[in-house]
């Protein structure tokens, strides 16, 4: 039975479509058969993002509006195999997403895979609800920052009113990962603090990912993080959140990449 | 900026926390879940007017999302039939 998880957040520009990428290929890598859906019509990046943007014949909405089959959209990525990439179309609007067919695809997805990850749009519309619709598992996507905590507090409203399990009366499964966080700065009172934004969302962290240059460094490639340099201190964080989503219990901790320091010294002096 | 705002510069985290604490007490029982609310505020007050008579601007419904658990609180005001009204249903 596959697991159904929305990357949310409310707010744009937190790390969605970063977190859907590396946490996607990060549960690939573990051998789980996972298709990662961009939500974002009209704004599609996930492709980009996971350097398939050249691989893109057909989309999400061609597959709702029947003029392709669902194996015609799904791109494979080319270094896991067990990992596809399901489009948004850039040239439609979200109107063109309806209920219904956005259901019949999720159905075929849910045969198909063990994990299907919903890239949402930022926001709170129709493809922002739509994104979220059929999760039983959220990860809310947060900045240690005043607006992005708001939004989150808004998108977990969302989350406990606008989708089917809450409809049901269930609860959908939801977890914080907080982006960009920077424990120096949490430290001398500069940022909200993890227990800070814990206290206030009141909902389980599922991880804490160190602000990095490997973020840009990996969108600028074309790869998600955590496949370009698994050893940088983003990817172990990613990593460590993916085997808490298959229901590792790990210690929670926050890596760094400032032990590199002389690594990185060497290898700018060689280039 | 003067001397005291260099010593203030170490608490900016702590003044966005209780901002948002403040701001989201509010939201939270304004905007939020307003759905919710206003579905739990109808619905109770349909089985509650089954039974006895009730003011629809008698009753309110809050609802208040806490760190293990959330309450929710209804209020509803229920008149006291007065002595003449008791001898006539009787």
């Amino acid at each position: 039975m596959a697991k159904v998880m929305v990357v949310t957040s409310g707010k744009g520009g937190v790390g969605k479509t970063t977190s859907t990428a590396a946490l996607g290929a990060a549960l690939a890598q573990g051998g789980q058969n996972v298709v990662v859906v961009d939500f974002d019509v009209g704004l599609r990046n996930l492709d980009l993002v996971m350097g398939a943007e050249r691989r893109v014949v057909y989309d999400l909405i061609n597959v709702v509006q029947g003029d392709a089959k669902l194996a015609q959209a799904l791109i494979r990525d080319k270094r896991l195999d067990t990992l596809s990439i399901l489009p948004a179309s850039q040239t439609r609007d979200k109107d063109a997403l309806t209920e219904e067919g956005v259901a019949r695809v999720m159905a075929e997805l849910e045969e198909k895979f063990d994990w299907v990850i919903c890239d949402s749009p930022a926001g709170i519309e129709r493809g922002a609800t739509l994104a979220m619709r059929h999760a039983e598992i959220a990860v809310v996507v947060t900045n240690p920052e005043v607006s992005s905590v708001r939004d989150s507090d808004r998108i977990i409203g969302l989350l406990d009113s606008k989708t089917i399990k809450a409809e049901k009366g269930e609860r959908v499964d939801k977890h914080l990962l907080l982006t960009r966080y920077d424990p120096a700065r949490a430290q001398r009172g500069e940022m909200l603090t993890v227990e800070d934004v814990l206290e206030i969302l009141s909902i389980p962290l599922l991880g804490i990912i160190p602000e990095s240059e490997e973020v840009l460094k990996a969108s600028n490639m074309g790869s998600p993080v955590t496949l370009s340099n698994a050893a940088s201190a983003p990817a172990r964080a990613y990593h460590d959140a993916a085997r808490r989503l298959m229901g590792e219990t790990l210690k929670m901790v926050v890596p760094n990449d400032k032990k590199r320091f002389f690594g990185k010294l060497f290898t700018r002096r060689a280039a | 900026m003067n001397v005291f705002s260099l010593f203030r510069r170490r608490g900016s985290a702590p003044v966005a926390r209780e901002r948002l604490q403040l701001l989201l007490a509010h939201e939270r029982a304004t905007v939020g879940r307003s759905d919710l609310v206003s579905i739990l505020r109808e619905e109770i007050l349909a089985v509650i007017a089954k039974h006895v008579t009730v003011d629809r601007d008698k009753i309110q419904v809050k609802m208040e999302r806490g760190g293990s658990v959330s309450t929710l609180e209804v209020d509803i005001e229920i008149r006291t039939p007065s002595q003449a009204e008791l001898a006539l249903s009787a």
